[in-house]
């Protein structure tokens, strides 16, 4: 059985007797990419702070690659590279001389060939020589990318990367976080763009007070927990809903043509049409769309599962 | 890009690259770190050297000057070592930026010696500085020159713990400077840097003996102008158990990592 990249285990932070993080496990797997969502305050930063070391761990085991993070904290320390939420900088030095320390701080000789890439990569070269201080909020969240990949983690936690960034840093960062996921590196990552999650994650976990509530492969937790809806535009108008179509959430517009229907995750579509096709509707045209995450994370508030 | 091959590990490569930043970070503004003691303790040498000097004679066989001297140099080593290590350590947990050092494999050993070392050498380089221009005033006998540079290394080390300790404790700018205002410039004023504590009245000698700053500035003058109020290893023992004492306290709140991880 191949050896997890992070591998938690009744993993648990109490602050002035409230837990933080409640008894939660979880394995990520080698080249994945993992996404780890929940409202704020659900305990991911504090999750995170207690697998980059930041943070002591209050009870249970995290093992990044077979390393206990606790007893080889400096193989398991040398194999994560972290992103901060809050930006984090030495107003003293400038980029280069930074990155430098940064790689210097993981025991790793400067490769210039790499250090290079990352600086090209992330648009950073204008800003080389510029001391931290004066950098504009988007250049020092590039910088803090370049700092958490210096020493070539094997596993690369972003914690909410993209907070407070212009959409182009936003295609920046996530094409690059594929790229280097494509080379091998795993991720972790937190965002609040729960899009993203979608677009970037192949299985993502959902915390909410502390706890996981859920832990899922992004396709089957859309598929599980996601309703469909179905717009029907109508060739004539409809005054009112029909009866037998109540169950399906029906929702008709102003103008009467246009009746948007949604599915449960279990409810096959052609019985639905079959519905419709029995009642005589004016059918011009069908749309089909999926939930996405986002609405599954609502969904999953409504229901109780996840609390704001 | 090939990013996933482990790049292999030099252990001692943390340690040097974090003293490395804490030297240039200094060096960075050698105007407040490196010049600004200078100059003050240059006053001072002015002062007491070249203009009311010349009316004190307070030990025999010695200028004033000779006698300020010594203590000028520990007060210049003590200042900046303490600083050093307290501003560095305290704006890094202040700013936030510490949390850079928490995730790397850099131990708590590493940790300690980085920071000393970084405050000795700016603490002996102000040393030196000052030493250099007091030879325009007058000249040291330098009676036993390496119990001066020992008792110079082991104040600048000693300082340099207790800079670790204040930027651990420290709250805020304030209390940061409480530790300046209000312990060590009293201790290195009372400690007998311009006067000899002999000529004090009983009970004030007296009580000049609880003060640890004595024992180092004394035992540094007996090693520069081979005469002090103590015995050199008087001195001595006291300064290196003060020492042992505030390493070990040091010691314990970083490999704790006290208030530096929660």
């Amino acid at each position: 059985m191949p050896i997890p990249a992070l591998a938690i285990q009744n993993l648990t932070k109490v602050y002035d007797g409230s837990p933080a993080v409640n008894d939660i496990s979880l394995s990520i797997d080698c080249g994945e990419i993992f996404g780890l969502l929940g409202p704020n305050g659900a305990g991911k930063s504090t999750t995170i702070n207690m697998i980059g070391g930041v943070t002591h761990i209050g009870s249970g085991s995290i093992k990044v690659f077979g390393f206990d993070n606790q007893r080889d904290y400096r193989t398991a320390r040398r194999l994560v590279g972290v992103m901060h939420q809050e930006i984090v900088i030495d107003n003293f030095f400038t980029i280069d001389q930074a990155l430098r320390f940064h790689a210097g701080y993981y025991g790793v000789r400067d490769d210039t060939a790499w250090r290079q890439r990352l600086i090209d990569q992330l648009g950073l070269k204008p800003h080389l020589h510029k001391v931290m201080i004066k950098l504009s909020g988007g250049m020092k969240r590039r910088f803090m990318i370049a700092k958490a990949l210096i020493h070539k983690p094997q596993l690369l936690i972003l914690d909410e990367p993209t907070a407070g960034v212009d959409v182009e840093l936003r295609h920046t960062l996530w094409d690059f976080v594929r790229e280097i996921n494509r080379q091998g590196t795993t991720i972790l990552l937190t965002t609040h763009y729960l899009e993203e999650a979608e677009q970037m994650c192949d299985r993502v976990a959902i915390m909410n007070h502390g706890r996981l509530v859920a832990l899922e492969a992004t396709s089957t937790l859309l598929k599980e927990l996601g309703t469909r809806s179905i717009l029907v535009h109508l060739q004539s108008p409809l005054t009112h809903i029909p009866d037998n179509l109540c169950c399906q959430a029906a929702e008709l517009d102003e103008s009467g043509t246009s009746l948007q229907l949604t599915l449960s995750a279990n409810q096959p579509t052609g019985e639905l049409l079959k519905n419709l096709c029995d009642i005589g509707l004016p059918i011009a045209d069908i749309e089909t769309r999926k939930a996405s995450l986002e609405e599954v994370f609502l969904q999953m508030m409504q229901a109780g599962r996840v609390k704001p | 890009m090939k990013q996933n091959q482990e790049p292999p590990f030099v252990a001692w490569l943390p340690f040097y690259t974090l003293l490395q930043k804490e030297i240039r970070r200094f060096l960075r503004v050698a105007s407040q770190t490196l010049v600004t003691p200078v100059i003050t303790a240059s006053l001072y040498l002015f002062i007491f050297g070249a203009t009311l000097g010349e009316r004190i004679s307070i030990l025999e066989g010695f200028s004033y000057a000779q006698f300020v001297i010594p203590g000028l140099i520990m007060m210049g080593v003590i200042n900046n070592s303490f600083s050093n290590v307290a501003s560095s350590l305290f704006m890094s947990r202040y700013l936030g930026n510490i949390v850079d050092l928490l995730v790397t494999p850099v131990t708590p050993t590493q940790f300690i010696m980085a920071y000393t070392l970084a405050a000795m050498i700016r603490g002996l380089a102000v040393g030196v500085i000052v030493w250099l221009i007091s030879c325009l005033f007058a000249s040291l006998p330098w009676a036993h020159p390496l119990a001066a540079i020992t008792m110079a290394c082991l104040a600048s080390f000693l300082f340099a713990q207790f800079g670790i300790i204040a930027a651990i404790h420290a709250d805020n700018f304030d209390s940061l400077s409480m530790y300046t205002n209000f312990i060590i410039l009293p201790l290195i004023y009372l400690g007998g840097v311009f006067y000899p504590i002999s000529i004090l009245p009983p009970f004030w000698a007296k009580l000049s003996h609880l003060n640890p700053l004595f024992y180092l500035i004394d035992g540094f003058r007996y090693a520069l102008l081979g005469v002090g109020d103590l015995s050199f290893l008087v001195s001595f023992g006291v300064v290196s158990i003060m020492t042992m004492a505030l390493f070990f306290w040091a010691a314990c709140l970083i490999v704790r990592s006290y208030r530096l991880r929660n």
